[in-house]
């Protein structure tokens, strides 16, 4: 037998292979219908007489009117069942570690180092108790002060609250602020209106609404910049005011924001700058010499820590001194010898959650700067902006693909390109060709809804991606697009090889027919 | 119900299309289709109907009216039609598509799928109204109206997935056109005739670019209760035409002239209809609000369906009292274009020009342009 190349599977005249994939496909019902009444993972032993002597009965304390009626209706079933449950699912999964996670623009989905996992597990800190005296939990306080001290650096703000949940919680803290320094001055009713452009981060605009203002959305010029001329056209003394993202979403600078900022002020508005994926501007530019009152990080975007499903997020908002006595409660502060938390801030507004920040995820963030130092977050920052542009100038090189808006410029981390040209050659469409990505092991998003840009695909490659990764991503979307215009149907019929085909998307249209929790789908089916 | 159960009705406009590569803006009445046959023009309406038929399966039941109105391009995609009604070869007239679209009606096809133009979209509205379920395949020289899917196949791929039962939403498509008399003498006036209930499925219409979430009845519910909570008594509003002020009248408990200009005051309808000269018989020495939304894929606020607000009427009330609004997903269906206004006087269309905002959803607005 002649000798085998063992790199020829993964190669072809010199060029990757694309990998196939094939999602495990377990035909797993949720898990209350697993449910078998009368099975536990646990059997927690009685209490020894010595100590129910001493104790009492412990739930005697519970108020009448804060008992349950009923017990909870909760799964029932024993240890191993649970685990194969869980197993199973994770299988039906195309996860962050799993693939080349370059195609979820706007979510920086970089690689979250195992070391900071394995030190937010370590009991020490897996084992705090929010409830603890102050006293006995002096670590966490401390790397919760000092990591203020290195987000006040990275912005140049002069104060910042770690108590946000996530990225929409430290905007809603941060919209929050700006009505209470409107409060102040005696100005709320008059200033309820928001502004914001339609390439910010959403969440912008729904966290303004939450907070009770009116929302009023800036459409971009012919070249894609926000348009100072709507701004300008839209602010008035109602302004309360300006919540921006910079770079917005299509990966573009706004080479105006400090003209931005400018009117706003002037028009005595507040500016607060979304900084979610700051990832191409870390060590570059700064919230406070742009002007911004506000700016608030994604601690699970930027900072490394893993997102959502992988566990919780974290925000961070960062205020200038004038606003800090408005900050969230409780603020981490340091009397020179002990860390406490200070909750005696009267002008306040408030807090978001119970107790004082997500410590796993500042623990990872903390532990992720640590790590890179001043220059190292820089570096971090050039290299990502660096992998953008070299993905940039290979997607462009796919027939069918553009990068609408900005002609001639570089991007920053992120492009919104469109493939508008193959849809209309092919009839193939983005959310297509993003199914069919699936295929091949990859994750793609198209943007957020509703579509400015035709036919969107955002990618946004980060530091942690090596150009042999991109290379491979974009071989798959260029394979995609041949398969587009000689085979349309294997694109339009795709997923080939996941869990789930494809799903009807009219029920994601229609409220009524949503069901957040198993108990409102029993109703919804007439089941209870 | 599987596909191989579903009955479709087929109407193909054998003379749509016809005036425009010959430059005749349209193919409106025997006289022009005679000319544009002696100059030289083809009829595209037969391939586009195959190709959008290509895209359907071939269990499906066709019921068409003879020849090149339907049997013929059925054939050619590989059915064997139903043939009904009777025509004179050559010569079919708008006649012969209301009395196809009647009789398919009568015969209850799940849908229609015709192909044509805004004229051949007319026809089909003025035979069935929003009786039968009808989707068109873009074949004419003016297609304004929104019952068209974005290219012949999308329309064979709507009809597919309908059929199919894949599709569980219908929404009431615009059905548009043009004065070609007057077009042909380059004054440009378009009109709003009706509405169609046509299968919606985001991606078939306008690309993915008529989006909808929440959906776009929820986004004309939210848009309402913003403008309702915000009227005053004292004040007349004068309501264009359109389904997103409908759901303001709606919301209001009011019967709104879904393609003509109602008058609202103090929560109750004060005229229903009117044309120029009765609403500035209404505005004379009142305060008064203009309540407009544009037309979807073109963008005109004014001028275009609702020329009964006139310049006149646009002047007295005042440009700070024009209120317009819009789902976002018929913005977006600008593609960027500016809004515009064509009142037919250009001091007014100057006077609106600039950037104006667009109530979008419950306290929610966008600034746009207008050109």
């Amino acid at each position: 037998m002649a000798q085998q190349d063992i790199s020829q599977h993964r190669f072809t005249d010199g060029k990757p292979n694309l990998r196939r994939f094939h999602q495990a496909k377990w035909d797993e019902p949720i898990i209350f219908e697993l449910s078998c009444e009368g099975q536990r993972g646990v059997l927690v032993p009685e209490v020894e007489g010595e100590i129910r002597k001493e104790v009492g009965d412990a739930l005697a304390t519970l108020p009448e009117s804060m008992r349950r009626n009923q017990p909870p209706r909760l799964p029932e079933l024993a240890q191993p069942q649970v685990v194969r449950h869980y197993m199973r699912l994770s299988q039906e999964n195309l996860g962050a570690d799993l693939n080349v996670e370059i195609g979820q623009g706007t979510c920086t989905m970089k690689y979250s180092p195992k070391i900071n996992d394995q030190l937010a597990a370590h009991p020490k800190l897996a084992e705090l108790h929010p409830l603890q005296d102050e006293e006995t939990v002096q670590g966490i306080l401390e790397i919760m002060y000092r990591f203020e001290q290195m987000l006040k650096e990275i912005s140049g703000m002069d104060r910042f609250s770690l108590q946000p949940a996530a990225g929409s919680a430290a905007i809603y803290a941060n919209v929050s602020m700006m009505r209470a320094y409107h409060e102040s001055r005696g100005q709320a009713a008059q200033r309820d209106e928001i502004i914001t452009t339609i390439f910010s981060h959403p969440s912008n605009a729904a966290c303004a609404q939450t907070a009770g203002f009116k929302v009023i959305t800036l459409y971009p010029d012919e070249d894609g910049y926000p348009d100072l001329e709507a701004l300008k056209a839209a602010i008035s003394e109602r302004t309360a005011g300006l919540m921006i993202t910079n770079p917005e979403d299509t990966g573009i600078f706004n080479p105006r924001i400090e003209e931005f900022v400018r009117v706003v002020h002037e028009a005595g508005g507040l500016c607060a700058y979304d900084q979610a994926n700051a990832n191409g501007v870390l060590g570059i530019t700064r919230a406070r010499e742009a002007g911004f009152d506000l700016c608030h990080f994604n601690l699970h975007k930027t900072f490394s820590s893993p997102h959502g499903c992988g566990g919780p997020g974290a925000g961070a908002s960062g205020v200038t001194e004038e606003l800090a006595r408005f900050l969230p409660l409780p603020t981490v502060e340091c009397d020179g010898e002990r860390y406490y938390l200070d909750y005696d801030r009267p002008d306040s507004v408030g807090k978001l959650r119970p107790f004082y920040g997500y410590a796993p995820v500042i623990l990872r963030a903390y532990a992720w700067v640590m790590s890179l130092g001043a220059e190292g977050l820089r570096e971090a920052a050039e290299i990502a902006v660096l992998n953008n542009n070299y993905l940039l100038k290979k997607m462009r090189e796919i027939p069918g693909v553009s990068a609408p808006y900005a002609k001639g410029k570089r991007r920053i981390e992120q492009v919104r390109y469109s493939w508008e040209e193959l849809a209309q050659e092919t009839g193939v469409c983005s959310e297509e060709i993003g199914v069919r990505a699936a295929d091949f092991g990859v994750h793609y998003w198209t943007s957020h809804h509703p579509f400015v840009v035709p036919e969107p695909v955002t990618l946004e490659p980060t530091e942690s991606f090596s150009r042999d990764d991109l290379d491979e991503y974009v071989a798959i979307m260029a394979h995609v697009a041949e398969e587009a215009r000689t085979d349309p149907e294997l694109v339009k019929s795709a997923p080939h090889n996941s869990t789930i085909h494809t799903i009807d998307h009219a029920p994601l249209d229609d409220p009524s027919q949503w069901a957040m929790t198993w108990r409102a789908y029993l109703k919804k089916v007439g089941r209870r | 119900m599987k596909a191989a159960e579903k009955k479709l009705g087929l109407i193909v406009n054998p003379v749509a299309g016809l005036g425009g590569r010959v430059g005749l803006k349209g193919s409106d009445g025997i006289e022009i289709q005679r000319q544009a046959l002696a100059l030289g023009a083809v009829s595209r309406s037969q391939e586009r109907a195959i190709c959008a038929l290509e895209r359907i399966e071939p269990a499906v039941e066709i019921v068409a009216y003879p020849g090149e109105m339907g049997a013929d391009a059925a054939r050619a995609g590989g059915f064997e039609p139903t043939i009904i009604g009777s025509i004179e070869p050559g010569e079919t007239t708008p006649e012969d598509t209301r009395n196809a679209a009647v009789e398919m009606l009568r015969l209850g096809v799940d849908l229609l799928l015709f192909a044509g133009g805004d004229g051949t979209a007319r026809d089909v509205y003025n035979a069935v109204g929003e009786k039968l379920l009808a989707l068109g395949i873009p074949a004419g020289v003016k297609i304004h109206s929104a019952v068209y899917a974005a290219s012949p196949v999308s329309a064979g791929d709507l009809a597919a997935f309908f059929l199919a039962g894949r599709v569980s939403r219908l929404r009431e498509a615009e059905v548009m056109d043009i004065d070609e008399d007057a077009l042909r003498q380059g004054i440009v006036s378009a009109k709003l005739y009706g509405y169609l209930k046509v299968p919606f499925q985001r991606r078939f219409l306008q690309g993915l670019k008529t989006p909808s979430r929440p959906g776009e009845r929820a986004a004309m519910a939210a848009i309402a209760a913003d403008v309702v909570s915000k009227l005053e008594d004292g004040w007349l509003y004068v309501i264009g035409p359109g389904t997103t002020t409908r759901a303001i009248t709606s919301r209001l408990g009011l019967d709104k002239t879904l393609i003509g200009v109602d008058v609202v005051a103090e929560g109750k309808l004060v005229a229903a209809d009117v044309n120029e000269s009765r609403l500035l018989e209404l505005l004379d020495g009142r305060k008064a609000k203009i309540i407009v939304t544009p037309i979807g894929g073109q963008g005109y606020v004014f001028g275009r369906g609702n020329q009964q607000i006139s310049p006149s009427v646009i002047e007295q009330v005042g440009k700070e009292n024009v209120i317009v609004v819009s789902t976002t997903g018929k913005i977006h269906s600008l593609g960027g274009r500016p809004l515009l206004v064509d009142t037919g006087d250009q001091e007014v269309d100057e006077m609106l020009s600039g950037y104006v905002r667009v109530i979008t959803g419950y306290d929610e607005q966008i600034v746009y342009q207008v050109a």
